[in-house]
C-alpha cells in the first residue's frame, strides 16, 4: 500500500505525478526532451540508459515500464535482457556498451563516475552531448526510482500493464496525456 | 576540471545549464515547484532536506549551496545548519523535521529503504501526505542533481562566501527559474 493516498487506478510513477500536478509537468518535460527529444543517441538507447539504471536501483515498476518501451523501440527483447545481466556481451555497439557503464556509475553515485570511464567513451566516440545526456538520464532515473518506491505506489504484477504503459511512452511519450486519465478507473 | 567541455565563465550548475540551456527552464522550473513553496514545509525546511542529502551524497557543491539558501531563511543562524548537519537528532529543529529527515535519509539510500515506521512516526508527529511527499520528492531530487554535478566531475568551491553570496541571491528572490 502506497505511504500516501493515491488514485487507485493509476499506478506506479502516472498516481505520483497526478498527486502534484504543478512539479509533474517540468519534470514530465525534461523527460520528453532527453528520452525523446533530438539526439545522436536512438530512443532505444536512452531506454536502455534509463532501464539499467532503473535495474540496479531494484525498481521493479520503472525496469519493467522501460524494459517495455525498449523492447518496442528495439523490435526485439534480447538486446535489453542482456544489458541488465550481461552488459559486457549485450549486442550493442562498443561506444554504448562505454555510456551504459557511466550510467551504472552514476546509479552508485557522482563520484563513482571515474576520469578513466569518461575516456574509454570518448576513446569510442561519445561526444560531450552524449555524455552529459547519459549522467543527466541516469540522474533522472536515480530520481524517478527512488520518487516510485520512496512512497511505495502501487507496482502491478500483471505484465500486459507494463506492455501498455511501454506502448504509452512509446507511441504518446513522457507529457500528460490531454485527456488526462479518468478513462483508466474501472467502473 | 568537468568532464566535458563546458561553456567558461560559468562555475557550478551555471555551467551544466548553459550547456544545456533548453533544459534549464524545465530544471528551474522544478527546482522551484519543490523548494521555493510555503504551503506544508517552510522554505527553509525544504532546503535543509536538499542540504542534508546532497551531504550524505557527499556533494559538496550542493551542500554548500543550499546550506547557505537555508541559513539566510533562518536569519543567518549558520551554526544551526552546521549542527544539523553534524547530529540532526539532537538538533534544536522540531520532532516532525526530524522524522521528515530520517525519511530523506532513507531515500537517499534507495526507495525501498524508506519503513512503514518511519513514515507512521512523522504522521504522528502531524506530517501530512503533501510534506511526506514533498520530503521523498525533494530527497529523491537532490539524488538527482548531486549525481549530475558529480557525475560530470563539476569542481567544487572551497571559498564558503561563495556559498553565501548565491544562497543570499536565491534566498532573497532570484531562486531557481531563469529569469526573463
Amino acid at each position: 500500500m502506497p505511504h500516501i493516498s493515491l488514485p487507485d487506478h493509476l499506478p506506479g510513477i502516472t498516481g505520483l505525478l497526478e498527486f502534484s500536478q504543478d512539479t509533474a509537468t517540468p519534470i514530465r518535460d525534461l523527460t520528453q526532451i532527453l528520452l525523446r527529444g533530438e539526439s545522436s543517441l536512438t530512443q532505444g538507447e536512452r531506454e536502455l540508459i534509463a532501464t539499467i539504471v532503473s535495474h540496479n536501483n531494484e525498481c521493479i515498476f520503472c525496469t519493467s515500464a522501460h524494459t517495455a518501451a525498449a523492447d518496442l523501440l528495439l523490435g526485439e527483447t534480447e538486446t535489453c535482457e542482456m544489458v541488465k545481466h550481461d552488459l559486457d556481451n549485450a549486442p550493442v555497439s562498443e561506444k554504448m556498451k562505454t555510456l551504459l557503464t557511466i550510467a551504472k556509475m552514476v546509479q552508485k553515485s557522482g563520484k563513482s563516475v571515474t576520469p578513466e570511464a569518461i575516456a574509454n567513451a570518448k576513446a569510442q566516440g561519445a561526444t560531450d552531448m552524449e555524455i552529459h545526456d547519459t549522467v543527466l538520464i541516469a540522474a533522472l532515473f536515480c530520481l524517478y526510482n527512488r520518487y516510485v518506491d520512496g512512497l511505495a505506489s502501487v507496482t502491478p504484477a500483471d505484465p500486459s500493464f507494463y506492455q501498455y504503459l511501454g506502448e504509452r511512452i512509446v507511441n504518446h511519450g513522457y507529457t500528460r496525456l490531454p485527456q488526462g486519465y479518468d478513462h483508466l478507473k474501472k467502473s | 576540471m568537468a568532464y566535458i567541455q563546458l561553456p567558461e565563465g560559468a562555475v557550478g550548475m551555471r555551467g551544466l545549464m548553459a550547456f544545456r540551456p533548453h533544459l534549464a527552464p524545465h530544471l528551474g522550473a522544478f527546482t522551484e515547484g519543490i523548494l521555493c513553496i510555503e504551503e506544508g514545509l517552510t522554505k527553509a525546511e525544504r532546503e535543509i532536506i536538499g542540504m542534508f542529502v546532497s551531504k550524505l551524497n557527499d556533494c559538496q557543491l550542493c551542500e554548500g549551496v543550499h546550506g547557505a539558501v537555508a541559513a539566510c531563511y533562518l536569519a543567518d543562524n549558520e551554526a544551526l545548519i552546521e549542527q544539523i548537519k553534524e547530529d540532526y537528532e539532537n538538533a534544536p529543529i522540531s520532532d516532525k523535521l526530524k522524522a521528515l529527515l530520517s525519511i530523506a535519509a532513507s531515500v537517499q539510500k534507495g526507495g525501498k529503504h524508506v519503513s512503514e515506521s518511519q513514515i507512521s512516526k512523522a504522521r504522528e508527529l502531524g506530517a501530512t501526505d503533501i510534506e511526506i511527499h514533498d520530503t521523498v520528492i525533494i530527497a529523491a531530487t537532490f539524488c538527482f542533481f548531486n549525481r549530475y554535478i558529480d557525475g560530470m566531475g563539476i569542481a567544487a568551491i572551497e571559498d564558503p562566501e561563495v556559498f553565501r553570496q548565491r544562497g543570499k541571491m536565491i534566498a532573497e528572490g532570484l531562486g531557481y527559474a531563469p529569469k526573463k
